[in-house]
């Protein structure tokens, strides 16, 4: 094992160790910026398994986020479920949903398929607000902030934070397993070759409603999440440009990387912030030119930069090595 | 029957503002296989460029040329300095490079022209006519006539000219292109300015109906791209065609479907196009992509 | 690292204390002898960013306010931030400025859902919430929610006012209703519902609804003329209400026309739309318009005109949202005097609920603001005017929904 590597293996655990850390250094207003943060990684790694691992694009992602958002604020407004409850719930509801979406889907390809999600997300606000009784129409639903465990000494915040951390290393570990193991490459086979992935006998259409089922699944969990952190559901925040921007997330942070997710969600998170603070006049303008400028200098994302910078790297180290 | 007919006239006038939208988001697909995410703001910025000509006293065709010219040149530009660079990124790099020029476009309208809306003229006579009980809108009819004379024009244009031929030659098969000799670099440019002509007098047919504000765009851009897809989007006749039918059923829907009435409206009529995609996957007129193994 | 580390310890170092005790500390935060802090969100990108110019001309008037000595001797620093019309941002923002910025309070943030969405929290804060820019009618509940407070008439109200003209001048009413798909539109149709009571079923021939994304109403306005309705309770933004006075007047649709005071500007609507088929509609008023001829020598407008040329240049001199920003921004002003040196937020919430009478220059002659501990609607009388082709032509007495 070269030093690179090495290096490379400890990045993940490094990761944690920080991410443990930041409640006791963060203010709670911060700390609440980050469980943002774990929440769009959440949704984006779901969208990139089925975007960048997968090649099926979604620009309806939203509507998952939403439904999870509102399976969890509706279970616990009107039932009083225990908010830890809703958040499986959210996802397998999810995971059915994306699932039989995924079937007909099948059918489509690139940019129908992209389009038809499109309109999934579309449609989603007015379901919501037609559906008043459940959902409290365009009113929406006011929830309270979960109470941290008695006894720990967490604030809400940093409780939140807690749960929120959890929730993603339990999902990108078992996302990493999935995508580096035998039915990661056969996601990635059908992606690239499908009729030889076919030829190889990975069943192709099963395959692929499953992973619209998985990254669903992965969305709706996330926005569970973002209903508890929150407090607050109502159809305005899950209007078209929260599909689009989940898109932007995933190209930015990198297609096809598990890393890009954390990346992408500190895009969305942070940069328009970043905008506001240039122009208020044209915030939009200069969010605009970040996007641009970010694809002009790296193409491939955030992740796939650095992949390429630390192949590099590796390589220049290892002739120096030889040489 | 009287209301059946007037819906329906209803629905052709907002169909035909859907499908000339769609043509242009067309126009580029087939010039340069990207969907433009921007067309509906660069459209609408053409639009202001030509209220601002308009307003300083140029005479409407002038400042309708001028606006085309304008709105061709800035496209190809648009190309040449936008897009060029990630040309050869994958084609989600791209989407975002559009998606970044649309809330450029979006922004700067709005801090130039401020969003209260504005009144913009039409060529066409004010007054409606009223044929037996139903009421015809002038400009509604001026305006689907000049989607089909725009209409008519890309299809000879695809169909007969040198020029178009190798547009679509460069887009479809970009490397034998080149080998004959097709200059696919500036091809790829030209299909942005086509585009944005088109979209520009799109843009200008649809000002004088919905009012010109920078906001003008957002809801028509999903009816367009539902049309689109619902027509095909290697059609321009299909897109045109599938504005008109979304444009009708959704007006029916919303008068006779009582239960769902209009607050359900766009979701049934996206419903719809959903299940034409599982019968057609390519749209009603696409053709069915083939692909060698 | 190291130097991260030094500032999250000094964040904690200037939070935590503050943390501890809950924001309600002894001491006010946000205001010192020289200066206030105020915070807001508006929309300056995204669908809703029309509504940024409020935010706008709020600060130009606290510039204004600040060159011209402050109040009470201190400056306003008026932190707005960008929340897109997004719930889950304005909560973010919000914090932001409780938390890092220290506001001394927070002021005029605009909609109703992302306001719903900071309401719960401001009021566990503590952190007077003042003079929200919607108009639903949650807000005025002192019991529940005793630092937040209105401002503008609430669209209910205005429903009411309509119901009334109706019930009382309109002999075999059929109303025919178009309204915007969300809680705007909504809360208007049940504003005119509930004042007319029981009639409203008998009374209602057709409710037509439409969404923002929508690009033309015209099969909802075939399909309100078709139900036979003689009056037309039109609840749209201004892009749509200039639609559907148009079209209703292509299609020679002449009913009573109610026009929401949310498009009654005679500039950016009416007259787009045609003053001919403008004629006789009906709205109620309770800010000078400054689009309408019979204020142009009005001494507030010419004020306000001579602001606006000063303090914001690029701002649109025909947008109703400068006049509304610029009235409350008094509004705030005379809270602030009336608070003299105590700026605790309790007193701000103290004063706030303690306006009587207040007459500003563009509220419409003989409408005033009025709150008290138990009346956290600051505006609540409007009055009814009708078009006369050239301007709106006030009738009947104001309306008062505080006295019933």
């Amino acid at each position: 094992m070269s030093r690179a590597q090495g290096w490379r293996r400890a990045i993940a655990p490094a990761t944690i160790a920080i991410a443990c850390a930041l409640p006791f250094l963060l203010s709670n207003f911060r700390l609440f910026q980050f469980t943002q943060v774990g929440i769009y990684a959440i949704a984006l790694l779901g969208l990139n398994i089925l975007t960048g691992y997968n090649g099926q694009i979604s620009l309806g992602h939203g509507a998952f986020y939403a439904l999870g958002a509102y399976t969890t604020a509706i279970m616990i407004d009107k039932w009083n479920v225990a908010y830890g409850w809703t958040i499986p719930v959210a996802g397998l509801l999810c995971l059915a949903v994306g699932f039989l979406f995924g079937i007909p889907a099948l059918r489509l390809e690139g940019l129908y398929l992209a389009l038809a999600t499109f309109a999934l997300a579309l449609a989603v606000p007015q379901i919501l607000k037609y559906f008043e009784h459940w959902t409290g129409g365009s009113q929406g639903i006011v929830l309270s902030k979960p109470d941290p465990p008695r006894g720990l000494g967490l604030s809400p915040d940093q409780w939140l934070y807690f749960v929120t951390l959890g929730v993603v290393v339990v999902l990108f570990v078992l996302g990493a397993n999935l995508l580096r193991g035998r039915t990661g490459r056969a996601i990635v086979a059908i992606r690239d070759n499908p009729i030889a992935a076919q030829a190889m006998g990975v069943n192709g259409a099963l395959y692929k409603s499953l992973t619209f089922g998985v990254s669903a699944a992965y969305t709706g969990v996330a926005g569970a999440l973002s209903a508890l952190a929150i407090a607050f559901v109502a159809p305005d925040a899950f209007n078209v440009f929260l599909s689009i921007t989940f898109l932007v997330g995933i190209v930015i942070g990198g297609l096809a990387s598990i890393s890009g997710a954390i990346f992408g969600a500190l895009f969305i998170q942070f940069v328009p912030n970043w905008a506001q603070e240039i122009s208020k006049a044209a915030p939009w303008a200069i969010y605009g030119i970040f996007l641009i400028v970010f694809m002009y200098v790296m193409p491939r994302g955030i992740a796939g930069s650095l992949r390429l910078a630390w192949t590099r790297l590796a390589r220049v180290g290892g002739t120096g090595r030889t040489g | 029957m009287e209301i059946f007919v007037q819906q329906v006239v209803s629905g052709l006038a907002t169909g035909g503002i859907y499908g000339s939208v769609a043509l242009a988001l067309v126009m580029i697909y087939q010039a340069t296989d990207v969907v433009n995410f921007a067309q509906g703001e660069m459209a609408m910025f053409s639009t202001y460029l030509a209220w601002s000509m308009l307003n300083a006293g140029v005479p409407y065709w002038a400042a309708f040329f001028a606006t085309l010219a304008v709105a061709f040149v800035g496209g190809l530009l648009i190309e040449r300095v936008v897009i060029r660079p990630v040309e050869n990124a994958p084609v989600l790099t791209v989407v975002i490079v559009c998606i970044g020029l649309l809330v450029i476009f979006n922004s700067v309208a709005g801090w130039l022209y401020s969003y209260i809306q504005k009144p913009f003229p039409s060529p066409f006579p004010e007054k409606p006519f009223k044929i037996g009980d139903v009421f015809f809108g002038a400009h509604d009819l001026g305006a689907l006539g000049v989607t089909l004379l725009v209409l008519l024009f890309l299809y000879v244009f695809f169909r007969y000219t040198t020029l178009g031929l190798a547009m679509r030659a460069a887009a479809q098969n970009p490397v034998s292109s080149r080998l004959c000799g097709i200059r696919v670099g500036w091809m790829l440019a030209l299909g942005w300015g086509f585009a944005a002509l088109v979209g520009a007098v799109a843009g200008m047919m649809i000002a004088p109906i919905v009012f010109l504000d920078p906001n003008m765009m957002s809801g028509i851009l999903i009816y367009a791209f539902a049309s689109a897809t619902l027509g095909g989007f290697t059609s321009p006749g299909g897109a045109v065609l599938g504005g008109l039918i979304v444009g009708v059923v959704e007006n029916l829907v919303g008068t006779y479907v009582r239960f769902i009435g209009t607050e359900l409206k766009l979701t049934v009529a996206l419903a719809m196009i959903l299940i034409v995609l599982l019968v057609r996957p390519s749209g009603l007129f696409g053709r069915a992509t083939v692909h060698r193994v | 690292m190291k130097r991260s580390s030094l500032v999250a310890l000094a964040l904690i170092g200037a939070l935590g204390p503050l943390l501890v005790a809950g924001p309600a500390a002894a001491q006010s935060p946000g205001v010192t002898p020289t200066e206030v802090k105020i915070g807001n969100t508006n929309p300056y990108s995204g669908p809703a960013s029309a509504y940024g110019t409020i935010g706008k001309a709020l600060a130009a008037y606290f510039t204004k306010v600040n060159a011209e000595g402050g109040v009470n001797g201190r400056k306003i620093d008026f932190v707005t931030l960008d929340d897109g019309y997004s719930p889950p941002k304005t909560v973010e923002m919000v914090r932001r400025l409780v938390e890092q910025d220290q506001v001394a309070f927070v002021f005029q943030t605009l909609g109703t859902p992302t306001n719903s969405a900071i309401h719960k929290y401001l009021n566990q804060a503590k952190v007077p919430h003042l003079f929200v820019a919607t108009g639903a009618t949650k807000w005025g509940d002192p019991q529940h929610f005793p630092w937040t407070m209105g401002w503008q008439p609430t669209y209910q109200t205005e429903g009411h006012i309509y119901a009334q003209y109706v019930l009382r001048n309109v002999p075999n009413a059929k109303i025919g209703i178009l309204y915007q798909n969300d809680d705007y539109g909504k809360d208007y149709v049940k504003g005119i519902k509930d004042g007319l009571g029981e009639a409203a079923k008998k009374l209602i021939a057709l409710e037509q609804s439409y969404e923002v994304t929508d690009p033309t109403i015209d099969s909802q306005i075939v399909n309100l003329k078709n139900s036979g309705a003689n009056v037309f309770y039109n609840v749209t933004i201004p892009k749509f209400a200039v639609q559907a006075i148009k079209k209703a007047h292509d299609i020679g649709w002449k009913p009573l026309h109610l026009l929401n005071n949310v498009s009654a500007s005679v500039d950016v609507v009416l007259r787009p739309a045609g003053l001919e088929a403008s004629k006789d509609l009906i709205t109620a008023l309770y800010l000078k318009d400054p689009t309408d001829p019979q204020w142009r020598n009005d001494a507030g407008m010419k004020d306000w005109l001579v602001f606006m040329q000063k303090y914001y240049p690029d701002g649109n001199t025909k947008d109703a949202f400068n006049v509304y920003a610029y009235t409350v921004a008094q509004g705030l002003v005379h809270v602030l005097k009336q608070c003299g040196k105590d700026l605790s937020r309790e007193n701000i919430m103290r004063q706030a609920a303690s306006i009587k009478d207040l007459a500003l220059p563009l509220l419409l002659p003989g409408i005033k603001v009025n709150t008290s501990p138990t009346d956290f609607y600051p505006i609540e009388q409007e009055q009814l005017a009708k078009f006369d082709g050239e301007r709106w032509v006030l009738f009947g007495e104001v309306y008062d929904a505080g006295k019933k």
